[in-house]
């Protein structure tokens, strides 16, 4: 129980800070950015929007800080974001609510995939110690993950889409066709998709082979894994159910986290392929200067995360009894 | 405890016990380790073609003097932007200040997480459940979503820059360290200080810091490496400064003139190449520190010579 309300307070603290730093970051800027760029809205938004704005950005703003401040925290959680200004007048929700299944597909899937593949490929590495798996793939892998992922997906591009057209350059669907459940839109949806998958699989595959490899040397070291051994079981048994088995634990958290990381997704890979996901629609409201749209997807995307993050906890708590000892 | 810091934890439980004894045999380090030596020779050169860059080309980076989207030749060794700029020149000395980023970032989230590690870790009771509170929520608010909305804010600074990938870089580290701390507090050295009568900050300074060296250089490596790829990102999308000559910038300009779809292949690719060597750098030397902290990890061929108590 103890347990329970100690995470819960966790959530509680992080989710208020996320909230305050969004309150805080517009004001704290020197020069007064913003209202420079609310000054650019007259004419292309309606007056009463204009003012709406700055009264959520505190421009222009004769009340209290510290009343802005609770108005804002309300507001927020009534999940009122606001009119977004660069898709004037739909409400923030609302092009948020578009763009939201993009992401989840195909980040979604492809978090899952280089997990399964992942984890399997770092069990296997660190079973036969020495390899030729074990002694190739960790530098490999290490050198990969210095490569900025936004240029691997530049590169796909070059050589998959411009030089061999094998597929699409761009988008989440041939503009123009209509968005239905046809099989027809969906092949054209999954033709988009292979190429920015391709990329956050291959730039995210390696960091789960190289923990799964360190955690299972680990285990292997441990007793339980020898006496396996001793008893006579098949290898096979001892890899998966002694061995894998424990070492996927801390794994395990740190992939329910990356579940929370797919609403932010890969927000390069989806700015270079202009996927119409979560993560491009932030980099547009960033050059649209449309702020209460910028707002709501980071306050969205910290929830993502704070969600599965207590997730993970829980369910760590009801697999491994030592962490609920300790906490 | 949580979720968050079991992952770090089951890397640097395993760590443990880094012994005093390697101190700061760097260089034995440096030789030993094939993985080390590539990063080391790489960052060496780096570090001198950022330091004089006008010994590898005479043009001017920012001068648009040539004729518009050259390919390689031997007047142009990466041939010439759709500006008319030289390419291997703005490569040259886009490196300072790629390097420049990965450095200063990186030492300061450092210093920061070792502050805020090993006080929580060093101090323990409400100070270690406040700061530990601290480190736990910035290592759950999203950080490059979040560097985009205040870059978004404030852009063209490298001061604003760096800010903020301090800012967003720091509470991994500290969290390992913390966790280091804590399993070095009882230990029988510690104890002797104590009971000598030291002050706190000098059982910190002078017992406790020069133990965990080695963690700290490669927190500092891991702290670079984050630094150069999320500024390298944030240039990509222009938040950076689109006057200062980086790496992450010459992509932006790249990606903005369709570098890739008018087949002017140098454009974009050369600047990743770099971005990606110096990443590789720091983590061919980060990989290796580990390896030198958790024996564990080492290749099996030198298991037999494993001196120090590991598991």
């Amino acid at each position: 129980m103890r347990f329970v309300l100690r995470r819960a307070g966790f959530f509680l603290l992080t989710l208020w800070s996320a909230m305050t730093l969004n309150f805080v970051i517009p004001r704290l800027m020197p020069g007064d950015p913003a209202e420079a760029i609310f000054a650019r809205y007259k004419g292309r938004v309606s007056p009463t929007v204009v003012k709406a704005l700055e009264a959520q950005f505190g421009i222009h703003n004769n009340k209290n800080i510290v009343l802005q401040y609770f108005d804002y925290l309300a507001n927020t959680l009534r999940g009122r974001f606001g009119i977004s200004t660069y898709y004037f007048p739909n409400p923030v929700s609302k092009e948020i609510a578009t763009a939201l299944p993009w992401t989840v597909m195909l980040v979604g899937i492809t978090t899952l995939l280089a997990f399964l593949l992942g984890t399997l490929i770092g069990t296997v590495s660190a079973w036969r110690r020495g390899g030729a798996l074990d002694s190739i793939l960790p530098p490999v892998f290490v050198v990969t993950s210095a490569i900025p992922y936004f240029w691997v997906a530049m590169v796909f591009v070059l050589v998959f889409a411009v030089s061999l057209s094998w597929f699409p350059t761009a988008f989440g669907y041939t503009p123009g066709i209509t968005i239905e459940p046809s099989m027809h839109f969906f092949l054209n949806a999954i033709d988009h998709a292979i190429l920015p998958a391709v990329t956050i699989l291959i730039t995210s595959i390696g960091g789960w082979i190289l923990t799964m490899r360190n955690n299972m040397i680990t285990t292997l070291a441990e007793d339980y894994v020898r006496m396996g051994r001793a008893k006579g079981l098949t290898s096979r048994r001892v890899m998966f159910d002694y061995a894998a088995r424990n070492a996927i634990l801390p794994n395990l958290t740190g992939f329910a986290m990356s579940m929370g990381f797919v609403i932010s997704g890969a927000i390069l890979v989806e700015y270079v392929f202009s996927y119409p996901g979560i993560g491009f629609m932030l980099l547009q409201a960033v050059s649209g200067e449309d702020f209460p749209l910028m707002q709501a997807l980071f306050l969205l995307i910290t929830v993502a995360v704070l969600v599965a993050v207590l997730l993970a906890d829980i369910v760590t708590a009801l697999l491994d009894p030592r962490t609920r000892q300790n906490a | 405890m949580s979720i968050v810091t079991s992952q770090v934890d089951a890397g640097t439980a395993a760590a443990g016990l880094t012994t005093r004894r390697r101190g700061l045999g760097f260089i034995r380090i440096l030789l030993s380790n094939g993985k080390a030596t590539v990063g080391a020779v790489l960052l060496l050169i780096f570090c001198f073609v950022a330091a004089f860059p006008g010994v590898f080309t005479d043009d001017d980076p920012r001068a648009d003097a040539y004729d518009r989207s050259m390919g390689l030749s031997s007047h142009h060794l990466l041939g010439t932007t759709a500006y008319g700029q030289d390419l291997w020149a703005q490569v040259i000395y886009g490196t300072r200040q790629s390097l420049v980023i990965a450095a200063v970032a990186g030492a300061l989230a450092t210093a920061i997480s070792v502050i805020v590690g090993v006080a929580a870790g060093y101090l323990a009771g409400v100070a270690d459940n406040v700061l530990s509170l601290l480190i736990d929520v910035f290592l759950v608010i999203p950080t490059f979503p979040l560097i985009i909305v205040i870059a978004a804010y404030k852009k063209s600074s490298l001061t604003v820059l760096i800010a903020v990938l301090v800012l967003t870089g720091w509470s991994y580290g500290a969290r390992q360290m913390r966790v280091q701390t804590m399993s070095l507090r009882n230990r029988d050295f510690l104890q002797a200080a104590r009971a000598r009568g030291e002050r706190r900050l000098y059982v910190i300074v002078v017992e406790v810091l020069p133990t965990m060296t080695s963690l700290i250089v490669a927190q500092f490596l891991g702290a670079a490496l984050y630094s150069v790829l999320a500024a390298a990102g944030l240039q990509f999308i222009g938040l950076g400064d689109p006057n200062a000559l980086s790496w992450g910038t010459i992509l932006y300009f790249a990606e903005n003139n369709e570098a890739l779809q008018t087949n002017q292949y140098a454009w974009a690719v050369a600047p990743g190449v770099c971005i990606a060597l110096l990443g590789a750098a720091f983590a061919l030397l980060n990989y290796a520190f580990d390896e030198v902290s958790n024996p564990a990890l080492r290749p099996v061929r030198r298991r037999g010579r494993r001196g120090v108590a590991g598991s």
